[in-house]
């Protein structure tokens, strides 16, 4: 998902291997998330803040930690 | 001692009448990665902990509960207008049959739930991996309900308690950073 301030991703893919013996079509890329606390190490003072309103809202008060997420199946599909 | 606000911390809203996802969404409230889970073991590990980080584990402990509530709170709208055959549809007729539509501490294929869900092995950093790892299976499990689920008011709710799960991880992963830090040694760059 592309709505990292910095320049990490918080979506990545990958493929599974499919044989012709498989009887399922393939379900093709799969997904698995990657939100920010996993690069963001020990969190810097002074950080960019939501207005404490949305802050309630989105569940955090640091954009830097905010990751919507989406079922990314779906998005596929449409 | 805790203080009990009247309110949920976050407004739970369900639009649809579907049963089914009561049935998701008793994992979350008596299953391994569970909120009920996820308090009992942060508000337990704090006796053992260093001091720097009991205050960190009682707060998100606490929160744990409030998520809870909020867990409780889907369920109820979801099942309290169903009727015995809906219920049947949705798959929670043992429970039905068990417990009519009263909420109980049990994961979505009915197993009840167990202290063998949580750890507490007094070692601080094993301790706070097992919170890290709690915390992004939490965060997976909502993940996993909200793609099955097609009721958008439900899924802004899940949306936030997923997003909270993320915030825990960030400050259990820094309390790992607090107690490795080297205090005693002078750093030389
Ligand atoms: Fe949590």
């Amino acid at each position: 998902m592309e709505n990292s301030p910095n320049t990490y991703t918080w979506m990545k893919t990958y493929q599974t291997y499919h044989s012709v013996y498989d009887p399922c079509p393939p379900l093709g890329t799969r997904y698995y998330s990657t939100p920010p606390n996993l690069y963001l190490g020990f969190q810097p003072p002074n950080l960019e803040q939501f207005q404490p309103n949305k802050a309630l809202k989105k569940g955090t008060l640091w954009p830097i930690l905010y990751d919507y997420y989406e079922n990314p199946y779906e998005k596929k599909r449409r | 001692m805790w203080k009990y606000e009247k309110k949920l911390q976050y407004p739970v809203k369900v639009s649809t009448c579907n049963p089914t996802l009561a049935k998701y969404l008793i994992e979350q409230y008596g299953g391994a990665d569970g909120e009920l889970a996820a308090a009992l073991r942060y508000l337990n590990q704090r006796y053992t902990i260093p001091d720097k980080v009991v205050g960190l584990l009682t707060d998100i402990g606490t929160e744990e509960f409030a998520h809870l509530e909020m867990i409780a709170t889907m369920i109820y709208k979801l099942t309290k207008d169903a009727t015995p055959e809906q219920l049947k549809e949705a798959g929670i007729d043992a429970h039905y049959v068990n417990h009519d539509k009263a909420l109980f501490y049990h994961n979505a294929a009915g197993a009840p739930f167990t202290a063998t869900y949580i750890q507490a092995k007094g070692d601080p950093i094993a301790d706070l991996y097992e919170d890290i790892a709690a915390e992004e299976k939490a965060r997976a499990t909502y993940q996993w309900i909200i793609d099955l689920s097609d009721d958008p008011d439900l899924n802004d709710s899940l949306r936030f308690l997923r997003e909270r799960e993320v915030v825990h991880s960030q400050r259990f992963r820094e309390a790992v950073e607090i107690l490795k830090e080297e205090r005693d040694r002078k750093k030389i760059f």
